[in-house]
């Protein structure tokens, strides 16, 4: 019955976004419009970082560090109203009542949402690795650990958009409430990319944020169905 | 008839809300095959004890206890299903009629084809519209599929008549008259309760 | 659950509240008292370092306010914990209490450090270094504690969902204080003190430790006070509380 309504929820919320598709599409291109109008904001000798060192060594370190970042900002922009519209609809009381827990519930609009908005992300991360000349390692490695620290993201603002969901201007909220939260995984996923740049094994960091998303995706449902009934008391 | 293998029971139960006391001591006691009416004047509580015997929302004493077993607590495991309609449909805008109803069918594990249950909703021709685009009283309807499950032995009814338009509403009280005739228990918040009304049905004034 | 008898005793808010009054007079006047006696210690009497010259004297401030932050954090992201699970309002009027107190001792740690780092090795703030980081970021954690709780207007739903904030804060706090000491690793900036240095002089680590028990006291008289304020705030028309205030007017 679990994985029933998983599923179930999984393919509704699916068949929803596609029918909603600019609320989706607006972070992607949010993504990819910051990312290419960064280096635009700063003249070629100052992306040098040190005196001696190339001008590429700091576009690409530029580069890895403002892909992460909209990874973040992407992330939160499209969250904030995950929760929202279910409550708003009546639909998630009737989910609550349903034969399965909540938690499948919970599961099945995480993976929906990662599925409609983290995976173009990590698609078109080559598209903006390339105008930072990254190495081919480098953005592999890019979308790699994107891949495996976009779940951690998604459950982490997630947890703040169900502890947010009643309240008006919560995304401001969202993003202090997560970004103490969330450092771990930019850290360890900013430096698998950057030591893949200098051709190191980045094994390291990638097993770590590994560990980290499954204790993400295992723990962080549980907070936010938690959340989410709170909200509805 | 009274069918006493279900039972209601709450016991003591007192409810607040945003800090005010809205119920205190509130006892009652259900069988299967009883229908009761809640009336009283808005924000007297119905809608919050209807949400308590749900399992939305905790009581502040007491204890609800639905079926011998205990009542829908709040990690969201069910006992015998429950049935709830309130003031929201439920139902996503974006999807057609007919994919909210295959949802709820699905969700509720009712075993009715889906073409039949829309065609006694009476909502053949809108089928393949988007629920945006129905009537407040055709969306109404469109909840009503809510009720459809033959496994959901209790009905917590807010002010289902709003908002119903007149084939729905005798659509409602046909559904309602065969759900306590199985031995089903209904309880209904209303402010139209001559309209519900029925033999040997509870009123309770809040 | 069924939980012991001096569990329920202690969510009785009559109770608590005439047992923090008691204690308050005390742990401040001890904790002050230890404070003053450890920091003149460590100032006037205590060696100079080694290494570092006078400027090593912040170490009688420094780490034990960082220390109060975390213990703050804990003690928080518990009560909250145990207020949401069991319902006991009471727990969530301490982490309440202790919240604001965590916070100010958080961001004094990121002073006293930035005092610290500017004769040390030349600068106020380093971003890589661990500890101001993992300061900075808890000081957020409590910052965001505080900031959802004001957003809600109902005081009951504002406790139930800054608990989760908080019990999920709780467990990631080791998680953030790893990732970012890692990453310092890596990044090989200026050598921080090391503050479980074994081998520190037995003549520096005795103040040191009574400005450990002089600011533990003082967190806790504070946070009692708070406690008292934070019952007295959610009891408001209760009749022991007006009973009290009768009798203390009489």
């Amino acid at each position: 019955m679990p994985l029933q309504t998983f599923l179930l929820v999984l393919r509704r919320d699916l068949k929803v976004a596609f029918r909603r598709i600019s609320e989706w599409s607006h972070p992607l291109l949010f993504f990819i419009a910051v990312s290419a109008l960064f280096p635009l904001a700063l003249s070629p000798e100052r992306l040098a970082m040190t005196p001696g060192e190339s001008e590429l060594f700091g576009l690409q370190s530029l580069g890895i560090g403002v892909i992460w970042m909209g990874a973040l900002l992407a992330s939160l922009m499209g969250l904030d109203r995950l929760f929202l519209n279910d409550i708003e609809d009546g639909s998630l009381e009737q989910l609550m009542l349903g034969p399965a827990p909540l938690l499948s519930v919970v599961y099945g609009k995480l993976a929906a949402h990662w599925l409609v908005s983290a995976l173009p992300l990590v698609i078109l991360v080559p598209l903006v690795g390339l105008s930072y000349r990254l190495t081919p390692g480098a953005t592999a490695m890019l979308a790699l650990s994107l891949l495996i620290a976009t779940p951690v993201l998604t459950v982490l603002v997630a947890i703040g958009a169900a502890l947010t969901v009643n309240l008006r201007g919560a995304t401001a909220i969202i993003g202090l409430l997560v970004l103490p939260l969330v450092s771990p995984a930019l850290i360890f996923g900013a430096r698998a990319t950057v030591l893949a740049l200098d051709a190191e094994s980045a094994a390291g960091p990638l097993y770590f944020n590994a560990s980290l998303a499954i204790v993400a995706v295992s723990l962080g449902p549980v907070a936010i169905a938690a959340a989410l009934r709170a909200a509805l008391e | 008839m009274i069918d006493s293998s279900i039972s209601l029971e709450l016991t003591d139960v007192g409810l607040s809300r945003g800090g005010r006391d809205l119920i205190a001591g509130l006892s009652l006691s259900l069988r299967g095959g009883q229908l009761a009416l809640l009336m009283g004047p808005n924000g007297s509580g119905k809608t919050s004890l209807l949400r308590a015997i749900a399992g939305f929302a905790p009581t502040t004493q007491g204890r609800i206890v639905f079926s011998g077993g205990t009542a829908p607590d709040h990690t969201g495991d069910a006992g015998p299903t429950i049935a709830y309609l309130g003031h929201l449909d439920g139902l996503k805008k974006d999807l057609t009629v007919a994919e909210n109803i295959q949802f709820i069918n699905s969700l509720r594990g009712i075993s009715r084809p889906v073409d039949e249950l829309i065609a006694e909703l009476g909502l053949a021709l809108a089928a393949q519209r988007s629920v945006r685009q129905l009537s407040a009283g055709q969306k109404r309807r469109v909840a009503l599929a809510y009720l459809s499950s033959s496994s959901s032995r209790l009905w917590l009814l807010d002010e289902p008549l709003t908002n119903l338009d007149r084939p729905g509403r005798e659509l409602l009280g046909r559904w309602l008259d065969s759900h306590l005739a199985g031995g089903g228990i209904a309880i209904v918040a209303t402010h139209r309760a001559d309209e519900l009304r029925r033999p040997g049905c509870l009123l309770l004034e809040l | 659950m069924k939980l012991p008898v001096w569990f329920h005793r202690f969510g009785s808010p009559p109770w608590v509240y005439g047992f923090a009054g008691a204690c308050v007079p005390w742990l401040l006047i001890c904790g002050v008292l230890a404070i003053a006696i450890g920091a003149y210690w460590g100032l006037a009497i205590a060696p100079t370092d080694a290494v570092q010259g006078e400027v090593y004297r912040i170490i009688y401030i420094h780490p034990q306010t960082a220390y109060i932050g975390m213990m703050a954090y804990t003690l928080m992201g518990i009560a909250a914990g145990i207020g949401f699970i069991w319902r006991i309002k009471l727990a969530h009027a301490v982490a309440v209490g202790a919240a604001p107190i965590g916070a100010t001792f958080t961001f004094g740690a990121l002073i006293t450090g930035a005092i610290w780092g500017r004769p040390t090795w030349g600068t106020y703030w380093e971003w890589g270094d661990p500890r101001i980081m993992f300061e900075l970021l808890l000081l957020f954690l409590f910052l965001g504690y505080l900031a959802l709780r004001a957003a809600f207007d109902d005081r009951d739903k504002a406790d139930r969902v800054s608990a989760i904030l908080a019990v999920v804060g709780v467990v990631n706090v080791p998680i953030i204080h790893f990732s970012v000491d890692w990453w310092n690793s890596l990044h090989q900036t200026a050598t921080v003190m090391q503050l479980d240095d074994p081998a520190m002089d037995p003549e520096m680590l005795v103040p040191f430790l009574i400005m450990v028990g002089g600011f533990t006291l003082l967190f806790y008289g504070l946070l009692f006070r708070r406690l008292q304020a934070g019952i007295v705030e959610r009891e408001s028309g209760a009749r022991w509380l007006r009973e009290l205030v009768e009798g203390a007017a009489s």
